[in-house]
């Protein structure tokens, strides 16, 4: 601790520069907080310990192909299976485009599948008795405003009435929150009777988007989604049958590889970094010689010479890191309220934290090394005398 | 009175491209403890690299050198570095000092290689900062005290650790007359009063003046008998 004072008055020497220095350390580490948030929140979509109960099954074909609603009680039928849900992407738009939001219909057993999902047992029984009633997450109610009793009109984008009517209205009877901090980001979703979808729709009529099977058992899962396939094979209708863990993945795998996305933009961050960082290390030590001479003089070893500026550019690279992580996290705590509820959700955690640690500690030493190396070098009698 | 530095034949060679210079050679010198000493000679003359090798900042290429019954040519680097941090103070011409850190700051820096506390360091370097004349000047940062001022602050951290050999390269060769009389005047203070030895270099025939013993430097050699009383 007491060389500390010496590693910081290495680093005012030249406040501005090193300013400067911090700042495209805090960008990066900001960008890097960031990304790693997203792709680790992707990586591990569905990983909540609360879905592992729960297969999703889909239309082998396309994610978009319905299924014949009649393979609900066969689906029952199998041995392990304790419950059967279903549900269709609806696609409304809430007043403006810009509103996005997941909204979906579902059978009158969908959120009984979510024990995670908070709704009180009236709002829950108001739900299955009102053929044109709706719940939303708490997230969703609080961003417009809706309370018990008001009426949504949706205006649908797939899926118009027989009358031609494309403005669907739903009566708000239930608000339901989700325990987890983590999974808030479901909250953002609004779900309404299927019975009613299905006999207003215009086509379609008879078919899910998807089927929610709930096992007894997570250790028979893959053999009971075999089953569950197998019901449908050589059909014009034949089955992919999933761990919702896996169904999220392969949702969120739409939009490319978010892992190779975010490293080739972390590894050309990080590269300019490294260029950036060095080079300014290497000048601010040029610039010093003669202070590390007297250092050497008056007793530092070249060994202690070395640790000083390593340190230095360390603490740099720490301090710069720490700031932008810190930054993510708030950042990172908006997108997560903004995300809708496809998205996974998104979290500053400890992992990003520690990989984070990890690469400032080694982008400080690689940037500090060859600075170091040369006080490390450095003979006094020559530093002295200007040579 | 004894000897504090001693030296037997020692030469100095450096090697600039393909090409050998023999900066120093036969070296034979004896510097009691106590004494004030002024090397003196013309420009390239070996002063500079003979006040490095007494201070152990270089090697000799041969012949020994023997400070406080210490052999410091056989030691290795990290352990001239030790000796030098608890026997040796140095004095520059442009005093090196670390610009951003307080008077008080750098005068203590010697003692971070110590195991005092930093409530002991911190009293220390007031200490030699009193004895510079420079108490009310601690927090200053260097970019706000004179030349004088700073060398002065120099020789303060110099002293800190008590060392008992003073080495400085021109001490005054960037001051005006008056600072430099001061300086001067304060090592003769800290030769005489504290018993600290003093080898200073300077082409300055008044600053030599100040020595108890001129020693003359020629082409790599001592000239004439070496060690001479001051004038």
């Amino acid at each position: 601790m007491k060389y500390l004072q010496l590693v910081w008055a290495a680093l005012l020497r030249r406040k501005m520069r090193t300013l400067f220095t911090l700042l495209s350390v805090v960008a990066a580490f900001l960008l890097f907080g960031l990304l790693d948030s997203v792709r680790g929140a992707f990586a591990g979509a569905g990983s909540s310990v609360n879905g592992l109960n729960r297969l999703v099954t889909i239309s082998k074909i396309t994610f978009t192909m319905q299924l014949p609603k009649s393979l609900l009680e066969r689906y029952r039928a199998v041995p392990g299976v304790a419950d059967v849900t279903y549900a269709n992407w609806f696609g409304g738009i809430y007043q403006d485009p810009k509103n996005f939001f997941a909204n979906e219909a579902v059978s009158p057993n969908f959120i009984d599948a979510y024990p995670e999902w908070r709704l009180s047992a009236a709002q829950r029984a108001a739900f299955r008795n009102t053929r044109t009633g709706a719940v939303v997450g708490a997230r969703l109610a609080q961003q417009f405003h809706w309370k018990i009793g008001d009426r949504i009109p949706l205006q649908g984008t797939i899926f118009p009435q027989k009358d031609g009517n494309n403005t669907w209205t739903f009566d708000l009877v239930g608000i339901y929150t989700v325990a987890d901090p983590k999974q808030k980001a479901q909250e953002n979703a609004l779900l309404f009777n299927w019975d009613y979808f299905d006999e207003a729709r215009a086509f379609g009529n008879g078919s899910v988007g998807w089927y929610v099977v709930r096992v007894a058992d997570p250790a028979r899962a893959d053999a009971i989604a075999q089953a569950i396939d197998a019901i449908s094979v050589n059909s014009d209708h034949e089955t992919k049958t999933q761990s919702e863990r896996a169904f999220q993945l392969a949702f969120v795998s739409q939009f490319g590889d978010i892992g190779l996305i975010v490293g080739a933009i972390m590894a050309a961050v990080f590269f300019t970094l490294v260029l950036l960082t060095g080079n300014t290390m290497a000048q601010a030590v040029r610039e010093r010689i003669p202070e590390l001479a007297i250092l050497k003089t008056i007793g530092f070893t070249s060994g202690s010479v070395l640790g000083l500026l390593l340190a230095e550019a360390v603490l740099l690279l720490v301090c710069g890191g720490v700031i932008g992580l810190l930054l993510a996290g708030s950042v990172a705590a908006g997108l997560e309220a903004a995300a809708g509820f496809v998205f996974p959700p998104i979290v500053s955690s400890l992992a990003v934290w520690a990989r984070s640690l990890g690469l400032m500690l080694l982008i400080g030493v690689v940037v500090g090394a060859l600075p170091a190396y040369r006080g490390l070098r450095l003979r006094v009698v020559d530093a002295l005398a200007g040579r | 009175m004894n000897t504090l530095v001693h030296l037997q034949n020692v030469s100095k060679t450096y090697t600039r491209g393909v090409q050998k210079v023999e900066v120093l050679h036969g070296i034979n010198l004896d510097i009691a403890a106590g004494d004030f000493v002024a090397l003196m000679g013309p420009s390239g003359s070996g002063k500079t690299t003979l006040l490095n090798l007494i201070g152990g900042l270089d090697a000799p290429s041969g012949g020994s050198i023997d400070v406080g019954g210490e052999r410091i040519d056989q030691l290795s680097e990290n352990a001239l570095a030790k000796w030098r941090s608890a026997h040796v103070g140095f004095v520059f011409q442009f005093y090196n000092l670390l610009a951003t850190l307080s008077a008080r700051r750098n005068v203590e820096l010697p003692l971070l290689l110590t195991r005092l506390s930093g409530a002991q360091r911190r009293a220390r370097a007031d200490i030699a900062l009193q004895l510079v004349g420079l108490a009310d000047r601690a927090a200053h940062k260097p970019g706000e005290l004179s030349g004088g001022q700073q060398q002065r602050v120099a020789i303060a951290r110099a002293i800190v650790s008590d060392p008992a050999l003073l080495v400085c390269d021109e001490p005054t060769g960037d001051l005006d007359r008056q600072s430099a009389a001061e300086v001067l005047t304060l090592l003769q203070q800290l030769n005489r009063d504290h018993g600290k030895t003093v080898i200073i270099v300077t082409h300055d025939p008044k600053a030599a003046e100040f020595a108890r013993h001129t020693v003359y430097l020629d082409k790599g050699a001592l000239a004439d008998a070496g060690v001479r009383p001051a004038a």
